[in-house]
């Protein structure tokens, strides 16, 4: 890792000062990094003057970043670690550069690539998805399929699941994304600067703080500006907020999923009292319009703090107490125990993250080793149960929804207060590079801007934790009982638009 | 046990009597907006430019909703002379047109599809399909069957099969790959279907418009009935365009 350049999150980068190495010295640093445990948090590739050129950030302790020009054809790093198997995918599939080597080399979201170059999966776009694209299959006279989706039966997003099951076992789940696909890093790319948050907001609408705020602040840190205190506790807050409604909403859901419906019809309730928490400090039940570059469009008065530290002190009791009749329950507990289960050595060589990630024993917070906003001096969260079952990822959010309201609590004990939001005009630094880290709900957001000579966004890269999750997901239906796949997908509960993008 | 009927009586009877009682929401809340019609031309010009999603009409001092994601920054940025958003939610169209508004919006109730009303007035079942959307349309759809708004009580359900369904209600800008999936979905639905845009997305692209991996507009592929504006739309505005359009 000693060719590598250490950065830190958010904050301004020469891209002169990034080191541009050969392809075979990336490739052996970052295989270095990621057998010292190293996480991936950025390999893309982009295209600069007609040059296609890779750039990759790491996370130990520290970010490491480093890049190369990108080969046609390269020799694949997922055949000595899987940590990069669906960064390969997607670089192939955005720019035609060849992972060649890869165990499972396929498209990951079914568009024509950016650069003109051939297209890797010898895909012809003018059909529609799923296009040229085998599943993975199991021979045998029991061995059966069951193929769903992309419309599933419910009110959700789209996305096609192949299971290969021996009677009610799986052997292996595939899961085709790709329908959600909206073209959002292109827009993001090409778009007036005006309908930069708007899009971010609405990468995955349920993250809608966490992608705007690692958006705001990769802007903030190009443009040089400053957020006041006061418009940090709020972003905090609304960041908090948004992780509390969605993991009520989720335990809620969870209990419906083992017929125990009392709890669902609580939390479903309690989740949009949440939502209209944010409605108070936002306007919108999703925090849509709140976090900009610069700070935040409302300020959070003495009359929002007290409606939201009265109404958190109603709901509080209320959680713990349905909390309670879930988690004490032996019907629910005798379905969530060793159902759904990935392994600690599982979850780190596909790079799992956030709350599953923290069930599986991978103990990573952004919030705790990439502070932003007030983090950094907010007590961390610790977790009791993490054997990587429903059971664990069910009591990690249980532990985060209460972690969450002390974190809100303290803060609406604090006195600054945000300044009056004027809406202005962003000079972004020419020839640089900023890597934005946040943790969300679901885990690690994060957002990289590079710019080119005239301070233009060349290239935008987005991810969702759900780009490592979905593949968590996947394992731990090896062995379970296909009547449970809704119960292991609704302790995930990922995103299919931010994946898609 | 017990705990169960101890749980079940802290929560109470939770059900808002909407529509017979006014919901009021927050004050910040952003509903339906309010045009100035006498606004001066280079405030309206200055608001016009500065609109992320483009949709304002300047010359006209119109705005519109089926493409606005109520943002509010017109509202800011003219310190409330272009614009100010109000509370009001009831935002339901069932022309495209008439979401090119200066703030009143024509009855929902009095369209023309009256056939509608007696079709499905006493039982509703939709398909939901999310074409792209972002799950912010979808969590606000789906929040209706919660105990607050509690749907079923009026007769409309959302349901899994499309050959259950009396129509589709579409989220999402339709991304070129759930295209053909959005269509056979909705062909599976026996006629005489109802078909209801949710959300800026499936209006005019939202957020997205521009992008040439989607289609942009639900209306364009299939005939939209029913048109619930917003980014993504609240509850209480599917619930009232569903009510008023319906009963």
């Amino acid at each position: 890792m000693d060719k590598l350049l250490i950065i830190k999150n958010n904050k301004k980068v020469s891209r002169t000062a990034i080191p541009h190495l050969d392809f075979a010295t990336l490739r052996q640093q970052l295989l270095a990094c990621a057998a010292a445990g190293g996480q991936i948090v950025q390999f893309f590739a982009y295209e600069e003057q007609g040059v296609c050129k890779l750039l990759a950030v790491m996370r130990t302790d520290k970010l490491y970043i480093g890049g190369c020009d990108a080969p046609d054809i390269f020799a694949s790093l997922t055949a000595e670690s899987e940590k990069f198997h669906m960064f390969e995918r997607e670089i192939g599939e955005q720019y035609g550069l060849k992972a060649e080597g890869h165990p499972w080399y396929k498209m990951v979201r079914y568009h024509a690539n950016y650069s003109g170059k051939k297209d890797v999966f010898a895909n012809n776009y003018n059909q529609d998805i799923p296009g040229n694209y085998p599943y993975f299959s199991v021979d045998g006279e029991t061995v059966h399929e069951v193929a769903v989706g992309p419309v599933h039966a419910g009110i959700i997003e789209p996305g096609h699941f192949r299971f290969q099951c021996c009677g009610e076992r799986v052997f292996h789940l595939e899961i085709q994304l790709g329908y959600q696909h909206r073209g959002a890093e292109k827009l993001l790319q090409s778009v007036p600067r005006k309908r930069l948050p708007i899009i971010a907001e609405t990468i995955a609408g349920d993250t809608t703080i966490g992608h705007g705020l690692c958006q705001a602040q990769a802007l903030e840190a190009l443009a040089g500006l400053v957020v006041d205190e006061g418009a940090k506790i709020v972003r905090t807050i609304a960041l908090e907020l948004e992780r509390i409604a969605n993991h009520i909403g989720d335990l809620g859901a969870l209990s419906i999923d083992v017929a125990f419906s009392p709890p669902a019809a609580y939390f479903g309730r309690i989740r949009g009292e949440y939502l209209n928490l944010t409605q108070i400090l936002a306007g919108s039940r999703f925090g849509r319009g709140l976090v900009r570059a610069g700070g935040v469009t409302l300020v959070m008065g003495e009359e929002q703090k007290k409606l939201l530290s009265d109404k958190l002190a109603e709901l509080t009791p209320e959680v713990e107490h349905v909390s309670e009749l879930i988690f004490a329950s032996p019907s629910v507990t005798g379905r969530f125990d060793n159902t759904g289960m990935v392994s600690r050595e599982n979850a780190e060589k596909i790079g799992m993250v956030g709350y599953a990630g923290r069930a599986s024993g991978l103990s990573y917070d952004a919030r705790v080793s990439f502070p932003t906003e007030c983090y950094g001096e907010l007590p961390a969260n610790s977790n009791d149960r993490t054997d990587g079952d429903v059971r664990s990822r069910a009591t990690v959010r249980r532990e985060e929804i209460m972690h969450s309201t002390r974190l809100i609590q303290s803060l609406l004990a604090r006195k600054e207060e945000a300044k009056d939001y004027t809406p202005q005009d962003l000079q972004l630094a020419p020839l640089s590079l900023v890597v934005s880290i946040n943790e969300a709900w679901r885990g690690e957001v994060s957002h990289c801007i590079l710019t080119d000579g005239k301070g233009e966004i060349l290239r935008y890269k987005v991810k969702d934790p759900s780009f490592h999750n979905w593949t968590g997901l996947a394992l731990s239906l090896r062995d379970e009982g296909i009547s449970d796949f809704p119960l292991c997908n609704k302790s995930f509960n990922l995103s299919y638009c931010g994946f898609d993008l | 046990m017990l705990q169960i009927i101890k749980n079940r009586m802290e929560q109470g009877y939770r059900t808002s009597k909407y529509p017979k009682e006014q919901i009021n929401l927050y004050k910040r809340f952003r509903g339906l907006p309010q045009v100035n019609p006498k606004c001066d031309p280079v405030v309206a010009k200055r608001c016009a430019e500065a609109c992320p999603q483009d949709c304002i009409d300047a010359a006209n001092c119109k705005i519109d909703l089926g493409r606005c994601v109520f943002c509010g920054l017109c509202e800011t940025l003219s310190n409330g002379k272009f614009a100010t958003f109000s509370q009001n939610f009831e935002m339901g169209t069932a022309s495209r047109d008439d979401l090119f508004t200066t703030g009143t919006l024509p009855e929902l109730a009095d369209h023309a599809k009256k056939h509608f009303k007696k079709l499905f007035g006493r039982s509703l079942q939709l398909r939901q399909i999310s074409a792209g959307g972002c799950n912010g349309c979808e969590a606000d759809t789906n929040v209706l069957n919660t105990p607050f708004f509690d749907l079923s009580r009026f007769g409309i359900q959302f349901v899994a099969s499309p050959r259950h369904a009396d129509g589709i209600h579409v989220t999402g800008p339709i991304t070129k790959n759930m295209r053909a999936a959005t269509i056979t979905t909705f062909e599976a639905v026996p006629s005489p279907k109802v078909v209801i845009a949710s959300g800026a997305c499936a209006i005019s692209g939202g957020p997205f418009y521009g992008s040439d991996e989607i289609v942009g507009d639900l209306n364009s592929i299939i005939p939209v009935d029913l048109f619930i504006p917003g980014c993504p739309p609240h509850p209480l505005t599917t619930l009232h365009a569903l009510l008023k359009y319906f009963k």
